[in-house]
């Protein structure tokens, strides 16, 4: 178990600037989430972290320790990869033994350990299978417990679910975020997936075009995102923005939450109805201003769902409404 | 999902295989046929009778000296060549695939050697190591030691060896590379966190990962150094010096065309063929299994 930290760190590839500076302390024992859309450079910062990309500049510490230029087996992480990354030709027990046997942990203690974390994981009737034998999250779960048994100080995860069909990835979310509290390990964990992030993350760093546009507890940063970026990425469907000037305002655009929307008969801005997608539990409303910005409410379903082509008034709260200016940055309210 | 063609009468599919079903009766069955045939007689010095031996040519083959000698050879050679230019491929290819820049160039140029024919790789060989003109022939002098494969067997070995594995290293080194590449680079990094460094990931990942690609060109190249090494013996040692790199397939032709042994010869032949054989049976058996993990 170790403290993480970065500290204005870079990367470039060639001439291409990839990380522009990222800072962060992440405490003993914290769960971060690195969200981003592909391409932000999300991967790269895990990699750096796990010591398979150089640094170009800044610090990577972990412990306390400045880890730059240490081998990526020395710094006590263990990683979890996207494709799992199992070595195809050995056996369960195998894959998961192989860190141990390569430390020279003596054999009785490698079995406890790997059954420990068999049993931890529900894979004590395939130790003896090959990994392809196994279905997607079975080997997902023997990727995971390569990392537990080797007992490292800081768990990295790099899009673990995404090769997993939605209804097992929600399993397996529930069963990362359970093991992770049981051992109280550090963990950084990369997604492009705002679900994950808001649901796993102790904190999350939002990253956008190798910038952390923000960094903080999911439900603060999903009700003050520092740019219109964060606000537009973080949360599902993303926030509504419209043109301060639609409403009479001066500069920059404002974002709404869906559910911060109502509609009405008459409202601050009058809207057609196009399609509505009623969920079950609520619907979204889909309009279309006169100026052709697109509009989506989430209304709860027992709210009468409006006619397609209908006129309805655009209705929110002032305090609801996030304004940015022209560069993105949030502006304070007032 | 498999596509099945049908054909409902029977000359439309015989006209179909017929021109592959003409070239292996021409250039294989018939000359197969005559070799099997003509190992039981012998023929007498004007070519004018035969005279049947049964498998007289058999025994008297394998009571010779010289014959159980080659397959020594022929065995000692196989295996040097196999491992040279396996080795030194593999070698090349881990090297290879580290790199980055000019990678593409690299590849290519190591491409090369195998669009040389073997005989023309011997007379290369055999310039740079000719013991009166050779290159390295003058430089192995200037260092004190007097190379002449045309006494020394071991030389001549070594130099037969040699000439054979050059050619063949760029198609096992691309084999290899392709192999190399064909394994996920996460797999690698996965060895590297669990502290794994390269001499014991390549032992433990890289080497059983790589092996259906090592098996395959193990008997390729088996094959490879049995039968169409003849170009590079031939122009370099002749089989000599004292049949030292007479190899078998090498000894079917001294004994046939220069001896004019025909009836040894063609044992020799139908020898040779049992060990393709043999050799195809096993690379049908495993290699078409691809998998070996």
């Amino acid at each position: 178990m170790a403290t993480v930290a970065l500290q204005s760190l870079r990367k470039s590839f060639g001439k291409t600037d990839v990380i522009h500076g990222i800072d962060i302390d992440i405490a003993d024992g914290e769960f971060i989430v690195i969200v981003g859309p592909s391409g932000c450079g999300k991967s790269t910062l895990l990699r750096m972290v796990a010591g398979l990309e150089t640094v170009s500049s800044g610090e990577v510490q972990i412990g306390g320790r400045r880890v730059n230029d240490v081998e990526p087996m020395d710094r006590d992480i263990a990683m979890v990869f996207q494709n799992y990354a199992l070595y195809p030709h050995m056996s369960v027990f195998d894959n998961m033994a192989y860190g141990l046997k390569i430390a020279k942990v003596p054999k009785p203690e490698i079995a406890e350990r790997v059954e420990t974390a068999a049993k931890l994981l529900q894979l004590e009737p395939y130790l003896q299978r090959k990994p392809r034998e196994l279905s997607g999250g079975q080997r997902q779960r023997v990727a995971m417990g390569r990392a537990i048994v080797r007992k490292p100080a800081v768990f990295l995860f790099d899009e673990p679910l995404s090769n997993l069909d939605a209804k097992l990835r929600v399993q397996m979310r529930l069963e990362i975020k359970a093991l992770q509290r049981e051992l109280g390990v550090t963990a950084l964990y990369v997604t492009h997936d705002q679900v994950e992030a808001m649901t796993l993350a102790d904190r999350m760093i939002v990253m956008n075009g190798g910038v952390a546009d923000q960094i903080g507890a999911p439900l603060d940063v999903y009700a003050n995102p520092a740019t219109e970026f964060v606000a537009g990425f973080i949360g599902s469907p993303p926030t509504n923005f419209l043109d301060a000037a639609l409403v009479g305002e001066q500069g920059g655009r404002i974002g709404i939450r869906p559910e911060h929307i109502r509609l009405d008969a008459a409202g601050r801005l009058t809207a057609t109805v196009g399609y509505a997608e009623a969920l079950g539990a609520e619907t979204l409303v889909h309009l279309r201003t006169e100026d052709g910005t697109q509009i989506t409410v989430r209304q709860d379903a027992t709210l009468p769902i409006p006619g397609e082509g209908e006129s309805r008034g655009l209705v929110w709260e002032s305090a609801s409404a996030m304004r940015f200016d022209a560069e993105g940055r949030r502006v304070a309210a007032g | 999902m498999e596509k099945r063609v049908t054909f409902k009468g029977l000359w439309l599919p015989l006209l179909l295989i017929a021109p592959q079903i003409v070239i292996t009766a021409v250039f294989f069955f018939y000359p197969a046929g005559q070799a099997i045939w003509q190992s039981l007689f012998i023929p007498d010095p004007f070519g004018l009778s035969m005279q049947w031996v049964g498998l007289g040519n058999f025994e008297y083959l394998f009571s010779d000296r010289f014959y159980r000698a080659s397959f020594v050879t022929t065995a000692i050679f196989s295996i040097l060549v196999t491992l040279v230019s396996m080795g030194v491929a593999l070698y090349l290819a881990v090297l290879a695939d580290r790199l980055i820049k000019g990678s593409g160039a690299y590849r290519t140029l190591l491409i090369w050697p195998y669009a040389v024919a073997p005989a023309v790789a011997g007379v290369l060989w055999l310039f740079m190591f000719n013991t009166r003109v050779g290159v390295v022939t003058w430089y192995l002098g200037l260092l004190g030691y007097d190379w002449n494969h045309v006494l020394n067997e071991g030389e001549a070995m070594g130099l037969v060896v040699v000439a054979s594995a050059w050619g063949r290293i760029s198609y096992n080194f691309l084999f290899f590379l392709a192999g190399l590449q064909a394994i996920p680079k996460s797999v690698i990094e996965a060895a590297a966190i669990d502290g794994a460094r390269f001499w014991t990931r390549f032992r433990t990942i890289v080497w059983p990962l790589l092996s259906p690609t090592t098996f395959f060109l193990l008997v390729v190249n088996i094959i490879y150094a049995f039968f169409e090494t003849f170009g590079v013996i031939h122009t370099i040692t002749s089989g000599g010096p004292q049949q030292a790199t007479t190899i078998l397939v090498y000894k079917v032709y001294a004994d046939g065309f220069v001896g004019q042994d025909l009836g040894s010869s063609a044992a020799q032949s139908v020898v040779l063929l049992v060990i393709v054989s043999l050799l195809t049976v096993v690379q049908f058996k495993y290699i078409e299994r691809r998998v070996h993990y």
